[in-house]
């Protein structure tokens, strides 16, 4: 720091004086989240702050400027582009052009049958088979997903929450056949299903035996698969259901924190599983509001697991996350311009020190995104990581007055918000009772009427309106009924050719396991390994978990 | 003084992302209307049940997940088995502009992208539910 | 609506169609001057259906209730009539009706009928307006209906209060039941039930209960059953359903479900007869409009006088064979 760091109170007097005449333009100064802007921050705002103690190095408590001493002077993130459509085979072929291009890890989108645990044949998957994501019945589809790739040489993420860990032992068990061993395999399953509950509402089964099954593969995690994080604890789905930044930051962290003491309440030792819990946040439009809410996510979690939860790991201190642009900031109107917005929220990520980072292609208001869009969406990231310059220090916006400011700023609400939780009995409890789930309902309507009214600006929407979009008229992907009639004709063949009665044993041995408190991880394995189809596993753990419904929600 | 519409909001299919359904059911009530909130996970039976038994002049449908194709005209279809083929169909989502063109030609109203407004959906629905009434009396 | 299709909308009704029950409810709900004629028509079929209110403080779990309650009817073979009333915003006019998204799983039952209602702010309409409703259901057949009100309002109290019996539903930690007081709740009660048992201050709710009962003075015999639920795991509702039917049965034969239903049909004459006369007075005879005029000259002017003014004005436009 310089020598003067506190400006002499006749020269702060004079800029006030100035300022008070001068006059602003006609906008509302504040985040998309609401919150007021202030219109300059000097030193003096951030003098309760201890450079040491509060914001330190990276690499060393409590992790401010990043969890890695030399972040990206030493790796940069990676470059891992959320995908999946269609059939098993349409999707593998996305992942070998990704590969090709330069992509560095996988990520699984699923198609919304398989997250709500039902098979591409089930009548209630009718029109829905393999449109937001790939369809996966069965450890056949698993292979075929990731035939020519070597899964012991690649780590993927698999956003899959309310039956990740049956879709995890399909993985398991298909690297296996590929001759790889559990211990070499890295990756992360989503598996977030309290925010499930909260946002994205793709829940199977009540919370108590949800928690269980997701308390079972961090078990199985630590002790046989150490390389994978078993849950992304996710921020992402929260905000864009409609919560602001600093109700993104406190709902992810409580929810981690509500994991980690599951795990504890199980018998496992803190440091046993928190190395591999990982995080999942939005980059939204609000450039700094992003960059604070990052580095304020570091700090709260470090100290917290440290103080309250006894981690003695640097490992189980430091959160981890990976970060998706804003879905929500994009519009249908004058597409071109998401690159633009998917380029500075990309940095934002970035510069708050995301350890992996999906951008999304301009396309993806109107479909799923075309081949050209997605690698416009990964050069995004190669041209801000070689181009840039942003990649060759480490959290060069510490020190900002304003950054620190708005950091603490950020931590400070997210303590409030923790508070409020607690005062309701906690994460499930809360929950039940649907207040999460009102407060972000409360906080889209809001940002909706502020949009009309004009308080928020979206350029091409309410602002610099083209009432002919030549631009709009993109080519964009479609994906058509014969997907759905390939996948339920190959259900009908599996269903041929399998050992019906490997299957029924299979499926007897996670109804037992299911009563009891065994892991079911080895369980949904052997069912994998026999064909047995998700919808058959998960009927099973409908009938012995029952189905949750929505408490009120308005 | 005219009878307030009465409204079906509901999610057809497996996708949970409501956070459009619920700012609509908000907008709506907010606008005079009666808002029968059907919910997530619905099938187009159990929507057209409700709006039957609501008898409702409108049902609002969210559809974000690409099966609008199929999910539309079902409702469409089953409102007028019922015998509830005056129903306005409408709704919103991800559903590309030639989409909706043929959603229309199969008997739904006007369908509203991203970037519609809260105010486009209620003066539309106002206007059209009024048009509808009025034709209706003078049969 | 033609006078044919009207009239045949009742025995499409009767025959128990499901669309022409919900128009039959739509044009009761809007007060549609046809209605009456066609309850003339039909009222003689009405009471074979039992009425039971189920009303209390916002957050009880009352939908919940209600749909255990219907489904364990259900497997019991009954049919299912359910009217869940929510509050008209006073500010927009509008409504969000959020309770028959609770009732998931009564949904396609062709034995459940679950309409919901707004309450509409209209001054003693909705009570006329619900009953209304209800015996629509009670015409198509249905044998057990449920009305499910937020006890909050005089007028949803009412409701509850004109079914044949009326459980009044409380939870612990909700601190309502000075609320509940009030509201005059504790009154209407032919059974309290304390749902969301699971949630502490369980016993201290319901020695609170008998606490208020002790202080009525009823004797013992008479008083109220308090039953505990927790209906959104089952536990409570069968016993509930029994004690309801066992009321029900005991009041039919010793005459109180009659009286009842006697002193609920003569309050609902009068409320009738007091929404046409006001209707009549502000209305059709145009005497708001002359009172607003008048206000509209300023004040201070005589309150009693203007009244007996209007008064008389009516009386008069009415002998004067006006065949309104």
């Amino acid at each position: 720091m310089t020598s003067r760091t506190t400006a002499p109170a006749s020269l702060f007097d004079r800029w006030s004086e100035a300022w008070s005449k001068a006059g602003q333009r006609d906008a509302a100064f504040e985040t998309v989240s609401s919150a007021p802007v202030r219109p300059l921050v000097t030193p003096q705002d951030v003098a309760g702050t201890d450079w040491e103690r509060d914001i330190g190095f990276p690499g060393q408590f409590p992790y401010t400027r990043g969890p890695y001493v030399s972040m990206y002077r030493g790796k940069l993130w990676t470059m891992r582009q959320f995908s999946g459509f269609g059939s098993a085979s349409d999707t593998n072929a996305r992942y070998k052009y990704l590969l090709e291009h330069g992509q560095d890890g996988l990520s699984v989108a699923f198609d919304l049958p398989t997250l709500m645990g039902y098979d591409a044949d089930h009548p209630r998957s009718a029109g829905e088979v393999g449109r937001c994501g790939v369809a996966v019945s069965s450890l056949r589809d698993m292979e075929v997903l990731f035939d020519g790739i070597a899964l012991k040489d690649i780590t993927t993420s698999m956003t899959i929450n309310s039956p990740a860990a049956i879709i995890w032992a399909m993985y398991l068990v298909t690297a296996q056949k590929q001759g790889a061993r559990l211990d070499q395999l890295g990756g992360t399953t989503q598996n977030d299903i309290l925010k499930e509950y909260i946002a994205q509402k793709e829940y199977i089964f009540p919370p108590q035996p949800s928690m269980r099954l997701v308390v079972d593969t961090m078990e199985f995690a630590a002790r046989h698969v150490p390389r994978w994080h078993a849950i992304s604890v996710s921020g992402y789905h929260i905000r864009e259901a409609g919560s602001t930044a600093a109700q993104e930051l406190a709902f992810t962290l409580a929810d981690g924190f509500a994991y980690v003491e599951a795990a504890l309440a199980r018998g496992l030792q803190v440091d046993e599983f928190a190395p591999r819990l990982s995080f999942f946040f939005n980059s939204h439009v609000d450039f700094f509001e992003e960059i604070a809410k990052f580095r304020a996510a570091r700090r709260i979690w470090a100290r917290r697991m440290r103080d309250r939860y006894g981690a003695r790991d640097a490992r189980s201190q430091t959160l981890r996350f990976h970060t998706q642009t804003a879905g929500c900031s994009l519009t249908a109107q004058q597409p071109l311009n998401n690159i633009v917005r998917t380029t500075w929220e990309a940095l934002a990520g970035v510069l708050g020190g995301t350890q992996s980072l999906h951008t999304n292609s301009m396309d993806e208001t109107l479909a799923l995104p075309t081949e050209l869009a997605v690698k416009v969406a990964l050069r995004t990231q190669q041209l801000i990581a070689y181009e840039s310059g942003v990649a060759n220090t480490i959290d060069p916006l510490a020190g900002s007055w304003f950054v620190e400011d708005l950091t603490n700023r950020m931590e400070a609400e997210a303590n409030a918000i923790f508070a409020r939780i607690d005062e309701l009995g906690g994460v499930v409890p809360a929950l039940e009772q649907g207040w999460f789930q009102r407060e972000i309902g409360k906080a889209a309507y809001k940002y909706q009427r502020e949009l009309e009214a004009g308080r928020q600006v979206i350029v091409g929407v309410n602002k610099f309106v083209e009432e002919d979009d030549a631009d709009q008229k993109l080519e964009v992907l479609k994906i058509t009924e014969q997907t759905e009639k390939d996948c339920v004709a190959g259900l009908a063949a599996l269903r041929r050719e399998r050992s019906e009665a490997k299957v029924r044993a299979a499926l007897e041995r996670i109804r037992g396991d299911a009563g009891s408190s065994v892991n079911l991880m080895p369980a949904f394995m052997q069912a994998a390994e026999s064909y047995a189809t998700l919808g058959e596993m998960v009927d099973v753990l409908r009938g012995a978990f029952g189905t949750w419904r929505e408490p009120s929600v308005f | 003084m005219d009878q307030p519409i009465r409204v079906l909001v509901a999610k057809p299919g497996l996708d949970g992302h409501d956070r459009g359904a619920k700012v609509v059911a908000a907008a709506l009530r907010d606008a005079g209307m009666e808002v029968i909130y059907g919910g997530l996970h619905q099938t187009p039976e159990a929507i057209a049940e409700m709006a039957v038994q609501e008898d409702v002049e409108v049902v609002g449908l969210s559809v974000l997940s690409g099966a609008h194709m199929h999910q539309f005209p079902r409702v469409v279809e089953l409102l007028a088995a019922a015998g509830a083929g005056h129903v306005l169909v409408t709704g919103g989502g991800i559903i590309p502009a030639e989409d909706m063109a043929e959603l229309a030609r199969r008997g739904t109203g006007r369908l509203f992208g991203p970037g519609a407004t809260l105010r486009e959906l209620v003066d539309y629905i106002r206007e059209e539910v009024g048009r509808r009434r009025t034709a209706a009396r003078s049969d | 609506m033609t006078v044919a299709a009207t009239s045949g909308l009742v025995a499409r009704v009767r025959a128990g169609e499901e669309l022409a029950c919900a128009r039959l409810m739509s044009l009761a709900e809007r007060g549609d001057p046809r209605f009456g004629a066609l309850h003339d028509g039909f009222f003689r079929e009405l009471g074979r259906a039992r009425r039971v209110g189920i009303t209390g403080p916002p957050g009880a779990g009352k939908s919940t209730l209600v749909e255990s309650l219907a489904l364990h009817w259900r497997g019991a073979g009954r049919t299912l009539g359910i009217v869940a009333v929510d509050p008209t915003s006073p500010f927009s006019g509008g409504a969000l009706l959020g309770d028959r998204v609770r009732m998931g799983r009564l949904a396609l039952d062709k034995g459940v009928f679950i309409r919901s209602m707004a309450t509409r702010g209209v001054f003693g309409g909705l009570a006329r307006a619900t009953d209304d409703v209800v015996d629509v259901l009670d015409l198509s057949g249905r044998d057990t209906l449920l009305i499910e009100t937020v006890g909050v309002g005089q007028s949803e109290v009412d409701i509850a209060r004109s079914a044949d019996l009326t459980v009044v539903v409380l939870h612990p930690g909700g601190g309502d039941t000075i609320q509940a007081m009030k509201a005059g709740l504790m009154e209407v009660a032919d059974l309290y039930l304390v749902n969301k048992s699971d949630l502490p201050g369980l016993d201290r709710l319901v020695q609170q209960l008998q606490d208020i009962l002790e202080l009525r003075e009823i004797p013992p015999g008479e008083r109220p059953p308090i039953l505990t639920s927790c209906a959104s795991e089952g536990r409570g509702v069968a016993e509930l359903a029994t004690a309801l039917d066992a009321l029900l049965e005991a009041r039919a034969r010793d005459g109180r479900l009659a009286r009842r239903r006697s002193e609920n049909f003569d309050r609902r004459v009068r409320r009738l007869v007091d929404g046409r006369l006001r209707h009549d007075v502000w209305e059709a005879e145009g005497l708001g409009t002359l009172l607003s005029a008048r206000v509209a000259q300023g004040l201070p002017q005589p309150a009693y006088g203007l009244s007996d003014e209007i008064l008389s004005l009516y009386r008069n436009r009415r002998t004067d064979g006006d065949p309104r």
